[in-house]
Parts: C-alpha cells; sequence; structure tokens
C-alpha cells in the first residue's frame, strides 16, 4: 500500500525533506511483500513462503543491525591494520544478511554457536560493539575480558566463536539435546562454513542429530572459499544442502535478508515440531580475505567481489527495497548511519582506552566455582594465584 | 540398620550388618552413579553400550533399565561426535558422563576434550562453565596389545582447565566420581579395568549417598619411615604388595595414593619426603614426560629435595608399544619385584 507523499513537502525550499518522526507515520509505507527467491529443497515437500512481509520497523531494525555490524568490521579491518589488533580477525562484512536473518525469524531464547567468523553474531545475540571491539583490542572491557579474543566471545545462548573448524557442530547438536532433554521447544542454530563442511564430526553430528530428533539446525555458510580453496576444489559435492543426506535441506539465498529470515522460520517450525534437524545452505559471500592476513584476491578476482558489492550487497538491497516502497527515505537511512557512526568511533574509542586486563587476571578462570589455587609461573619462585 | 540399595543386594554381602560392605570397583562406579543420577536430574549417561548392553564392562548395569532412553543414551561409534554432543550439552545446563569405552578412543575425540570443555571457562573468563565427567578404563589391561593398552594420565594430566582422576580401590572410585559428577569442571576419570572386579571394604560412611572424597588431595594409604612409594590407580596397590615385603626386611615404605593427577597434591608428597628421605614412583604408563617425571621435578624445585639422601627414582612401564605375547606383555607393566628392586637400588641396600 503506497501513500502519497505529503502536501507539506512543498513547503519546503528547493524540495528537500525534512524527515520528522511524527511525519513519518504518515509519510511511509507501513509494510510491504516482497518477493524472494524460491528454495532449492531436498527431501521436502514443501519450503518457506516465496513472499516475505516486511514492516518499516523491522526493516529499519534489519538494516540498522547490518550497517552496524559492516561498520564494525570495516572498523575492526582499520585497528588491525594500525597494529591495535593482533592475531586472527576474521571478518564478516557481505555475509550480514545472514546473521541478521537468522536472529529475526529464531527467538532470544533459542541458542546459536558459530565458527571463527563470529564478530556479527556475537553483536546479533545481543554483545555491544564496545565490547566486541575492546575484545579484539585485549582490553578489560571486552565482552570476554580480553582472555578470548575474536574467536571466543560468549552471550547468553550465544556459545562462541570457535576455533577448531567443524568442532562447533557436535556443540551445537549438544546443545540442542539439552533443549530436547529440557523439554523447552528452543532449537539450537549451528553454524559452520563450506571449508569445514567435509569435517567427519559433521557427519556424525547428522547421524545422532537424525536419529534422535534432536531440534538442530545446521547452517552451511558457503561464501564459495574456504580460505583460498574454493568449493570445487575442496568438495566433491557442493550441494550443502544435500549432504545431510537423510537429513532434508534447503538452498537460501544468503543476501537477501527477507530469504534468510522466511527460510530459518520454516527451519525452526519444522524442529519445534520434532521432526528432527533440518540443514540449510546460505549462499552468501564475504568482501574480506579469510582473515586479516589473507589480501582475499590471489584466489579470486577484484572483478568478482566488485560485481557481489555492486549487484549484491545485502544492505544495498534492503536500501533499495524500503527506498523503492517508500518505506522510509535516503535523508532517514543517513541520519541512520550517522548515528552508527557514532556507536563504533565510540566503541573504538573505548576499544583502544580501555585499560588492558591487571596480571592479577592472568591465572583466573581455570576453574569454576572452586577456592582459589596456586598456579605454578614461569619458574618455581613465581607462584601465581587463580581465582575462579 | 543396614544399608540396603536396589542394585546393591547383589553386589555385595555383608560382613558385618553396621560396619563394612565388600563392594568391587565397578559396583562402586555403579552405584556412585546410580546415586548421582537420582539426585540431579540434569545428571545423564552417555557412550557405547552403556544403555541396553549394560556397558561394555558392565559398570552401567541396570541403569538403562532404571532411567530409560532419556537419561541412558547409546551412541553409534562416534567419539568425536558424541564428546562433542556431551560438551554442548554441558554449556547448555546439563551434567553429561561422557563415557570412553577405553581412553585409548578417546584420541578420536580429543580436541573436543581438550579445545571445547577444558579450556572454555578460561576463554570466556567465567561465564561459560562445562560441568562434564569424561570416564573409562585407562591403561594397560591383559592381552588386548598395543592399540588399546595406553595409558593417558600424562597426556591429559598435561593440560589446565582440566581435573584429571585415577582412583584405585572402590572408596577412590565412589568418592572420586561422586565428587567428579558434582564438581562444575571438566573432570577426567581414568578407571583401571583390571581392577573392576577386585572387592574393597567399604564402611557405612563411605556408603552414604553424599561421601565425596575432595578432588585434588591425595592419601597416605600406609605409613612408613624409609621411603616414600608415590602412585596412582593399580599400581597403588602393587606399592602395598611390595611395602609388604620389604617390611620383613626392615624397610617401612610410605604409600601415598595420588587419587588425582591434576591438580597435583604436591604437599601430601613433599611431607612424606621430608619425613623418609627417599623417593620411588610407580605408574603403568610410559616413562618419557609421565607422571613419575613431574613428580620428581616438583621435588626437585621444592623444600624436599634438601630432605633427600638419594636421587629420586621412576618405575614406569617399559618405553615400548605394548607387545601381545604374555611373556612380553608381563615384562612391559611395573611388578612387584621391579618396586622392590628400585627401593633397595635407592636405599643403597
Amino acid at each position: 500500500v503506497q501513500n502519497p507523499p505529503s502536501p507539506l513537502l512543498s513547503l519546503w525550499p528547493g524540495g528537500t525533506r525534512m524527515v520528522v518522526s511524527a511525519r513519518s507515520f504518515a509519510d511511509f509505507t507501513p509494510q510491504a511483500s516482497f518477493p524472494i527467491k524460491k528454495c532449492d529443497l531436498h527431501r521436502l515437500e514443501e519450503g518457506p513462503s516465496d513472499e516475505a512481509l516486511l514492516t518499516r520497523e523491522q526493516g529499519l531494525q534489519y538494516y540498522r543491525t547490518m550497517q552496524t555490524v559492516r561498520r564494525m568490521e570495516l572498523k575492526a579491518d582499520q585497528l588491525y591494520k594500525q597494529k591495535i589488533i593482533r592475531g586472527f580477525c576474521h571478518l564478516y562484512d557481505g555475509q550480514e544478511a545472514c546473521a541478521m536473518g537468522i536472529e529475526a525469524g529464531i527467538n532470544p531464547t533459542d541458542h546459536l554457536i558459530t565458527a571463527y567468523r563470529a564478530h556479527g553474531y556475537t553483536f546479533t545475540r545481543g554483545v555491544a560493539v564496545r565490547e566486541i571491539l575492546a575484545e579484539l583490542t585485549g582490553r578489560r572491557g571486552g565482552v570476554a575480558k580480553g582472555k578470548g579474543g575474536s574467536m571466543h566471545m560468549y552471550a547468553k545462548n550465544f556459545y562462541g566463536g570457535n576455533g577448531i573448524v567443524g568442532a562447533q557442530v557436535p556443540l551445537g547438536a549438544g546443545v540442542a539435546l539439552a533443549c530436547q532433554y529440557q523439554g523447552n521447544n528452543q532449537v539450537c542454530v549451528t553454524l559452520y562454513g563450506d571449508g569445514a563442511a567435509n569435517q567427519g564430526q559433521i557427519f556424525e553430528s547428522f547421524n545422532m542429530a537424525a536419529l534422535w530428533k534432536l531440534p538442530c539446525i545446521f547452517i552451511c555458510e558457503n561464501n564459495k572459499f574456504g580460505m583460498g580453496t574454493s568449493v570445487e576444489r575442496s568438495s566433491a559435492s557442493t550441494d550443502y544442502y544435500k549432504r545431510g543426506d537423510y537429513i532434508p535441506g534447503l538452498k537460501v539465498d544468503g543476501m537477501d535478508v527477507l530469504c534468510v529470515r522466511e527460510a530459518i522460520r520454516f527451519a525452526a517450525d519444522y524442529c519445534r515440531a520434532g521432526k528432527g534437524p533440518i540443514v540449510m545452505e546460505l549462499e552468501t559471500y564475504r568482501y574480506h580475505g579469510h582473515s586479516m592476513s589473507d589480501p582475499g584476491v590471489s584466489y579470486r578476482t577484484r572483478e568478482e567481489i566488485q560485481e557481489v558489492r555492486t549487484k549484491n550487497d545485502p544492505i544495498s538491497m534492503l536500501k533499495e527495497r524500503m527506498l523503492s516502497n517508500n518505506m522510509s527515505s535516503v535523508e532517514e537511512l543517513k541520519e541512520i548511519d550517522l548515528e552508527i557512526r557514532k556507536v563504533i568511533e565510540d566503541a573504538a574509542q573505548y576499544a583502544i582506552s580501555d585499560p588492558e586486563p591487571s596480571l592479577d587476571e592472568l591465572c583466573n578462570h581455570i576453574y569454576a566455582r572452586d577456592p582459589p589455587m596456586e598456579v605454578r609461573g614461569t619458574n618455581p619462585w613465581v607462584k601465581l594465584k587463580s581465582v575462579s | 540398620e543396614c544399608r540396603l540399595g536396589g542394585s546393591a543386594k547383589r553386589s555385595y554381602s555383608i560382613t558385618s550388618c553396621a560396619s563394612v560392605f565388600q563392594v568391587n570397583v565397578r559396583d562402586a562406579l555403579n552405584q556412585a552413579m546410580d546415586e548421582e543420577l537420582e539426585r540431579d536430574e540434569r545428571v545423564f549417561l552417555l557412550g557405547e553400550e552403556v544403555a541396553q548392553y549394560d556397558g561394555a564392562y558392565k559398570v552401567s548395569r541396570g541403569l538403562w533399565k532404571k532411567y530409560g532412553d532419556k537419561r541412558i543414551i547409546d551412541t553409534p561409534i562416534t567419539e568425536m561426535g558424541f564428546a562433542g554432543i556431551a560438551v554442548g550439552a554441558a554449556f547448555a545446563g546439563l551434567r553429561p558422563i561422557c563415557e570412553f569405552m577405553t581412553w585409548n578412543f578417546s584420541m578420536q575425540a580429543i580436541d573436543q576434550v581438550i579445545n571445547s570443555a577444558a579450556k572454555t571457562y578460561y576463554m570466556s573468563a567465567g561465564f561459560q562453565t562445562v560441568p562434564i565427567v569424561f570416564r573409562g578404563p585407562n591403561g594397560s589391561s591383559a592381552g588386548v596389545a598395543a592399540q588399546h593398552s595406553q595409558c593417558f594420565a600424562a597426556w591429559y594430566g598435561h593440560c589446565p582447565g582440566l581435573k584429571v582422576v585415577s582412583p584405585w580401590n572402590s572408596e577412590d572410585a565412589r568418592g572420586l566420581l561422586k565428587a567428579a559428577i558434582r564438581d562444575d569442571n571438566p573432570v577426567v576419570f581414568l578407571e583401571n579395568e583390571m581392577m573392576y572386579g577386585v572387592p574393597f571394604e567399604l564402611s557405612e560412611e563411605m556408603m552414604h549417598k553424599d561421601f565425596v572424597i575432595p578432588i585434588g588431595k591425595a592419601k597416605v594409604e600406609r605409613q612408613g619411615t624409609h621411603i616414600t612409594l608415590v602412585s596412582h590407580s593399580r599400581c597403588v596397590g602393587f606399592c602395598l604388595d611390595a611395602a609388604a615385603v620389604l617390611a620383613k626386611e626392615g624397610v617401612e615404605c610410605e604409600v601415598v595414593n595420588l587419587r588425582t593427577i591434576r591438580p597435583l597434591d604436591v604437599d601430601t608428597i613433599e611431607a612424606s619426603v621430608m619425613k623418609t628421605g627417599n623417593l620411588v614412583t610407580v605408574e603403568g604408563g610410559w616413562p618419557q614426560y609421565g607422571v613419575g617425571a613431574e613428580i620428581c621435578a616438583r621435588i626437585m624445585e621444592g623444600p624436599a629435595f634438601n630432605y633427600l639422601d638419594a636421587p629420586a627414582v621412576r618405575v614406569t612401564g617399559v618405553d615400548i608399544p605394548m607387545p601381545y605375547a604374555k611373556i612380553l606383555e608381563d615384562h612391559s607393566v611395573p611388578q612387584i619385584k621391579d618396586i622392590i628392586f628400585s627401593v633397595k637400588k635407592v636405599l643403597n641396600m
């Protein structure tokens, strides 16, 4: 449903519009239905709807969230190049629609676990940007007090951040087992990449999840490259949504946040109905290389990357949809961008200025709920203390 | 007031109604799990053959019949997968007991034990606990050859974030398994197949359902004055046997049962060495980078060194993959005569 532009527009010189919130409601389209790409199905009679309803509120929220992740990752890139972030840093820009779409389609009480390209999910699962950046810079205000780093951030119902390729998949199936055991109608979203998809422990997880009908949504984020190895060079079968074999699967356009959302809703309903696990493949793309030490252009062309940016960027696509349906305005989105920029700048400032953890922290958190104990230092005379 | 549990009736006879019960190690483990399953509904057991087969070594006999499919779960032969699933369940609020049919098979899953279980509490700066017990028989058995005979005490004992426990007798098995299940940390519980059928006396106090032995505390099984023998698991029994023989020759051995590999109770060992002045460690595992090596290093670095009258010495398994033929196997593991020989060498007898 399209509302005609407000007659008040003509009062403003030069045709510019001032966006005032009270006016926004009257001015903008409250919701619209969008056709979305149909999913390829494996062992499923029906798939998700090929139409998605988007409210203005949702659109703005998705935009804000994806843009925040985008800006946060680019800020991390900058801080890494300034050597303020060190070690491993695997950036998520390009893949925002996956994290956002998933979060939009599940409940906060559902569970999620992913691999090392985890900053986006850490944010969508509720951790503030400043705590993420401060963790990357290794400061005491980081979400893991600086002790975990890029790959080891945790939050309620978010189990990281995992550094060992594929290991998070049995873990996720285990979280799903706990959901089933506790009878709480929750599901666990368990993510892995195209590189991990050939790991034996993933097939072990498929087997047990199917056998015991665990409420586990296995999701392969296929960004076409496992580090520097393309899917064609790593996998005898690149139909990752079919690799669950006896487990039904669907292939989803991972650059379209609405597609992802509809798919995850479908998958979560499936699991909650007690039908067992389901496999999803999200076709997506990462703009950065595998990590900050990989320029990302030795195994793919700059032209390819640029083409995705111009034709398939998830944030641009959402923006396009909202603007062309009068669900928002260029000015409103620009304002959001400015707000986000400020959030990121403040977070970066915090991440740079927050002090490093105290050396007293060094040996803490070895054991949980134990009395303090002595820990061996680098030499026999150094007696360090550990508290839970 | 004789205390008789359901499964207990079959497994032990009462020698004296009020005081002692004969319980073998297998049944001690079984009863401990039974009681903890009953006490806390978050506790569950998974592993190969633990349910309908009653356990490959019958340690979980009767549990599936009593608790059913939800809490006693038979897994496929996929250690890496089910160990990971167990750790994930622990993340999400359950208290799994993950059985490895033997600890040799844990190598398939060792990444989950170390990287997913042991390190997570630290990496998350105390946010994510992992209240899991990994258990199963460890070390040499009888005639099972090289791939089924390795001792993992040193491997797992190496890693911060884990607790590693190695019971010897039924009291140890019962008290330490209960403590391990109640512990909010990942515990590696190293049993011994050859000990499963060995009966020991348990007092009424030990049969109490809240009887726990603190993890990280060694026990002096036998007081002595001339030399300290430190051991864990089955070798504790050999040390006691050696001590009995040596006593006839006037040598009084103090036998320390480690009970826990990590955290190591250095204080008890040091106090003993400071009393006796001599140390022999005894273990079934290989010598290089082993439990005995660690104990000797700690004694060197601590106050007890000044009390040593002779260098500390280790008795260990032979540094070879375990052979099959009985005569070779017998000579691959420490025997009582090896302990006696080493004691006499240290004491310059």
